[in-house]
């Protein structure tokens, strides 16, 4: 079994280098699909994700549970309730979204929200009081000193996005369910890569697991460059 | 001001690469204005590749897409009654006989057969080799129950599980209660997964031809086939139009047309060839001239006998007028 995750490994490193045009489209896609979900997330993440931090609510304590215990939700599960709602019976079935690319944006987008909002409350929370009371005694204004916690929390923002960004590229269970890993269409590196386990396919499976790490490791290691400089 | 530089530079990053990805992306997609058809299939025919060939023929033909959805024979009944999906392709006739009186389905057709096989491990624990299948699942129980044997389950409700819970009845088991017996695991996931479990555990299992063929030909499992061809092994495919009366909004006239293209000539000689040089064998047998012709009387008597309803494939009443598929 061992030769077959060299074999892999190979047969990844031939398909990159190829520039196979199935694999290279099924990466573009899935980079498509993720990136903009995560984009989708942030605008209404991280608004509430710093309001959460840095306002002193009622329930602050529940909402920010709320969001920690939706960090652990099981995508298939998720995957099978957005199916229901998209689905043609469904109430949302209107909008003819299910076997879409969008239909998988928006589900990667509800995934990672949790992971935006917790950690970006987080993050404001933990800068929060000397940055701010620093600003006012230095004579800024509350939308001054609001910035400047801003820019303090930027970092582990930046690390949220990452972090929401891999969740969803690495997600089988909304790609599967609600894209219908349809070929030329919704098939992403993972939904590939599970049809090509059922196939048999095991080399094949395993390049594309390679590929996905690559993009992974790949960002991770540019934000860590670039939160050093 | 210093951390945010970074900031703007990653965000720039991300929007390049996302914008770039989805720019080629649509370019690539962009020469459509084509109609789509949503294909709920069981995974045996897709898994298998079977469908890859056929789906290239008829796109090239038809001004039609299809998107093909590989789920168990349960969740494409299931597609098709909440309208996600305008054909499917299922090997269960007695929930397919459900579908259609339901009023879900019309339009159905026999495609194509083959034999399930129980495959076990080489030494055979249970001693089952070329058994009848009731003689052989009554050994398997007693070589479980003292220890000796171990069976796998899809537990899916896939067309495969259905045949096997089947094969159990006819045998004089109550599956419900041997599903609790602790010799009998249930793996809950597809044909190829759990023919990976049986072969961890050396374990027997019945499986589709199709799919065991691929495994143990790609070298990944070393089961061997113990019992097959048998009466009670059949297994016959069917593709079933759904009902535009009963659910809306579904593309009728496509799925007609792909109907009507798998028992063409031209895709039938493709289903009998597909990788028949890679194996020595068919994976499946096309179904529509060996019962128009009923050149090989006994199996077409086994073919009547198992899938179809009241002495035919489609009872009239679920044709929806086109009778030009069952001349």
């Amino acid at each position: 079994m061992a030769s077959e995750i060299l074999e892999g490994f190979i047969h990844a490193l031939e398909l990159i280098v190829s520039g196979d045009r199935a694999v290279l489209e099924i990466t573009l896609r899935s980079l498509y699909i993720s990136g903009t979900a995560t984009l989708l997330a942030i605008i209404w993440s991280l608004p509430l994700g710093i309001l959460i931090g840095s306002r002193e609510l009622h329930g602050k304590r529940f909402i920010k549970s709320f969001f920690n215990a939706m960090l652990g939700i099981p995508t298939v599960g998720l995957g099978l309730i957005l199916y229901l709602l998209l689905s043609k019976s469904g109430p949302l079935g209107v909008l003819h979204l299910l076997y879409e690319p969008s239909a998988i944006i928006i589900g990667q987008a509800i995934l990672v929200t949790p992971i935006v909002v917790s950690l970006a409350a987080n993050a404001v929370e933990d800068v929060e009081p000397e940055i701010k009371d620093l600003a006012r005694t230095l004579g800024a204004t509350e939308a001054q000193a609001s910035l400047a916690l801003f820019q303090e929390a930027l970092p582990s923002v930046m690390l949220a996005v990452v972090a929401s960004f891999n969740r969803a590229i690495a997600e089988l269970g909304i790609a599967l369910m609600l894209g219908g890993n349809i070929s030329g269409l919704t098939m992403v590196l993972t939904t590939a890569t599970t049809l090509a386990t059922n196939r048999g396919e095991f080399a094949l499976a395993i390049a594309l697991t390679i590929i996905l790490l690559f993009i992974v490791f790949g960002l991770s290691i540019a934000t860590n460059m670039l939160k050093r400089e | 001001m210093r951390k945010t530089v970074p900031l703007w530079l990653a965000t720039v990053a991300l929007t390049a690469i996302v914008s770039v990805a989805a720019s080629t992306y649509y370019f690539s997609v962009a020469s459509k204005g084509r109609r789509t058809l949503v294909v709920s299939t069981t995974t045996s025919l897709y898994d298998t590749g079977l469908l890859d060939p056929l789906e290239e023929r008829f796109e090239s033909e038809h001004p039609v897409d299809l998107y093909f959805i590989s789920v168990g024979t349960g969740l494409a009944m299931q597609h098709a009654q909440r309208g996600d999906a305008d054909v499917i392709l299922v090997h269960a006739p007695s929930s397919e006989e459900a579908f259609l009186t339901g009023g879900y389905g019309v339009c159905r057709k026999i495609i194509a057969y083959n034999f399930f096989v129980i495959i076990g491990p080489t030494t055979d624990p249970a001693a089952i080799r070329d058994l009848a299948v009731s003689e052989a699942l009554r050994r398997i129980v007693n070589a479980g129950r003292s220890g000796n044997a171990i069976w796998v389950s899809r537990g899916d409700e896939s067309g495969t599980h259905i045949k096997e819970k089947q094969l159990w009845a006819s045998a004089g088991f109550n599956w419900t209660l041997l599903g609790q017996e602790p010799w009998l695991l249930e793996s809950g996931a597809g044909m190829g997964r759990t023919l990976l479990i049986a072969n961890e555990r050396n374990a027997y299992i019945l499986a589709d031809i199709g799919t065991y063929l691929k495994y143990f030909g790609g070298g990944l499992i070393s089961l061997e086939v113990l019992v097959s061809e048998d009466k009670e092994l059949l297994n016959v495919y069917s593709a079933i139009a759904v009902n535009p009366d009963r659910v809306s909004g579904v593309n009728f006239e496509d799925a007609i047309t792909f109907i009507r293209f798998l028992i063409s000539d031209e895709a039938q000689k493709s289903i009998e060839h597909y990788q028949k040089d890679v194996y020595g064998r068919s994976l499946f047998h096309p179904a529509v001239n060996l019962l128009k012709e009923d050149t090989e009387p006994i199996l077409t008597q086994w073919i009547r006998e198992f899938a179809f309803f009241n002495g035919t494939e489609c009872p009239t009443e679920y044709r929806r007028g086109h009778p030009e598929l069952y001349e």
